[in-house]
């Protein structure tokens, strides 16, 4: 009789093991639930299981191999992460891109985003038991990833961007094929639109699931859409203007609430922002007084032109140097942030005048997000961790390094 | 914008004078080095003070001279959304001397301070769960710092008959090369036998 009063009164918390490999874990995620039935008491992610010591491997490669690690972080948006370490090394080594080149970055940093919103709102609404938007969302990454092919040779790890501007210019079928998507894309996000906005089970999963008020925003060091998700109108392209965005015209999507919903709204709004981004830079570079060059030309970064090396001895040693031995960068740190897809990714980057950085620190925006995982799940019930894990945006790639 | 950096500063030396002991503007960026165990009452500044509003720790991490006698800095990245500016805070350290902690400052200083004591070592006082972040569970070593090898000491694969994963040596087929890259112009000191006859 006792020990059956024991069992009942008895508290009933139990752990439960959520990943490695979940489907809604994206990714490696290993999260070790506490629950007291059904609610969430604790959370404890563990996660590392993607590092691969980027951080350190960087520091033995010269800043052009440098560059491709930082398309294996985040793999979903690769260029805006390339943006970031090209412009801290511009800033050591005092380059300016030109401005055909700025465009050009601009564009496929738009692109990225896209790219990045439709994976994110789409696995999101996977998470809570939609499967047809993740079906209509790859479609069109593909056609984007295409583009990011046609420019640089590969869907994902481009290795595009330089410090001084970007490898090659774009041939002007491919602008006209980007600006032609940009016509026909808003019609398919009208169609995912109608599918999740106003649907009634996804708008139960995550209306007022998962609110952060501005003052946890500020606290828990967010960046990106879970900033504006809760009402501050923060966005480094445009109060920190970088690149060519303060001429260009777009609009910052801001929510009110603050919870997964909102977040999505914002999500979809940035992407027809984007759209309008990338056409107004399309328009830019089809015009003929625009054509120039993509990448600064004074600097040692920009190898010779293949022409002058057949006739030039010292263009031939300085192609051979600066595949080689890479260019060595004045001592220095500096810390430099995109407003990538996910929130503000900085590198800070300390160069010790050799060819290589000395330390190299990635800042990656889904870090402090999962990190305020157990501060957002608490009291929540164990469906919704899913719903809050998916408006989060995580990407193992950044998040472990 | 540099000219409102000098005056953040100077405004930043004049209200914590005895604990700033110098700042900089490098870059259009301004860095605060301060005395190690302020850290907490600085940051605490910094947040409230009306002219700073750093509210958004953006980043805290670790950088290794191991030539130094502290051969640690601890870097704390920060960001005022209200004032639009950020500000570097720097301290140094050594593998033993513990930094105060500032999660009480900002909650997301947890994470940041746990991933820069398991790459490199550094220790945080009053932290409450000072376990490690990315590293495999059991890994011995701080990963970034200089003196731990690029290839690791561990490698893991399948075994057969045992049916499990086992970690073992590290076994490279080729020596990793690190070329050096020093120019024979610029400073490299080379070592040619029969050198030494020019001198005389």
């Amino acid at each position: 009789m006792a020990a059956d009063d024991m069992t009942q009164d008895a508290p009933r918390t139990f752990t439960l093991n959520f990943g490695p490999q979940h489907p809604a874990a994206h990714g490696v995620l290993r999260l070790v639930l506490e629950l007291d039935g059904e609610v969430v008491e604790r959370v404890d992610p563990h996660i590392g299981l993607l590092h691969r010591g980027t951080e350190k491997l960087l520091e033995h490669k010269t800043y052009l191999q440098g560059i491709g690690y930082f398309d294996r972080l985040d793999y979903v948006a690769p260029m805006n992460q390339e943006h970031a370490f090209c412009m801290a090394a511009e800033r050591l080594a005092g380059i300016t891109v030109p401005r055909r080149g700025e465009y050009v970055r601009v564009l496929y940093c738009e692109i990225g985003r896209i790219l990045n919103h439709l994976l994110n709102v789409t696995t999101q609404a996977m998470d809570v038991g939609a499967l047809t938007p993740p079906l209509w969302g790859f479609e069109e990454r593909e056609k984007l990833m295409v583009f990011y092919e046609r420019a640089s040779g590969s869907r994902m790890h481009a290795h595009y961007f330089r410090p001084g501007g970007v490898h090659q210019d774009l041939p002007p079928k491919l602008i006209e094929d980007i600006r032609t998507w940009c016509d026909e894309f808003p019609a398919k996000l009208d169609d995912i639109d109608s599918l999740l906005t106003e649907n009634r089970i996804f708008k139960q999963r995550n209306v007022d699931i998962g609110v952060v008020t501005k003052e946890d925003v500020l606290a828990w060091g967010f960046s990106g859409v879970m900033v504006r998700g809760s009402g501050l109108a923060w966005d480094l392209r445009r109060s920190q203007p970088y690149s060519v965005y303060d001429e260009l015209d777009f609009r910052i999507p801001v929510g009110k609430n603050g919870d997964c919903y909102d977040r999505y709204l914002c999500r979809m709004e940035e992407m027809r922002e984007s759209v309008k981004i990338m056409i107004q830079c399309c328009d830019w570079l089809m015009k003929e007084e625009n054509a120039g060059e993509v990448l600064a030309t004074d600097s040692k970064f920009s190898p010779p032109r293949r022409a002058e090396m057949k006739r030039s001895m010292e263009a031939l040693i300085q192609h051979f140097k600066l595949y080689t031995e890479g260019v060595h960068v004045d001592a220095g740190e500096v810390y430099a942030a995109v407003e990538a897809p996910k929130g503000e990714f900085g590198v800070y980057l300390v160069a010790d005048g050799t060819n290589k950085p000395y330390r190299l620190k990635i800042r990656a925006p889904g870090f402090p997000h999962l990190a305020a995982m157990d501060f957002m799940n608490r009291g929540h019930m164990l469906a919704d961790v899913s719903a809050i894990l998916g408006s989060l945006d995580i990407v193992f790639g950044e998040i472990d390094r | 914008m540099s000219e409102a950096l000098k005056v953040l500063g100077e405004h930043i030396q004049a209200a914590r004078n005895t604990a700033v002991t110098g700042w900089e503007i490098a870059h259009g960026e301004l860095t605060v080095s301060i005395h190690r165990d302020r850290i907490e009452e600085v940051l605490t500044f910094l947040r409230d003070d009306p002219a700073c509003k750093f509210t958004t720790l953006i980043d805290i991490c670790g950088v290794d001279y191991p030539q130094r006698a502290e051969r640690f800095e601890v870097v704390y990245h920060l960001l005022s959304m209200h004032q639009n500016h950020r500000v570097r805070v720097k301290l140094s350290t050594d593998e033993e001397t513990p930094v105060p902690s500032v999660h009480a400052v900002y909650p997301v200083a947890d994470w940041f301070e746990r991933e820069a004591f398991d790459m490199f070592g550094i220790v945080f006082s009053d932290h409450p769960d000072l376990r490690r972040l990315l590293t495999d569970y059991g890994f011995e070593g701080y990963p970034l710092r200089k003196d731990f090898p690029l290839t690791g000491y561990v490698e893991v694969r399948w075994d057969e008959e045992q049916k499990r994963v086992v970690y073992e040596p590290v076994e490279l087929v080729q020596e990793y090369r690190d070329f050096d890259f020093m120019s024979p112009w610029e400073g490299a000191k080379y070592v040619i036998p029969g050198d030494e006859k020019a001198e005389g």
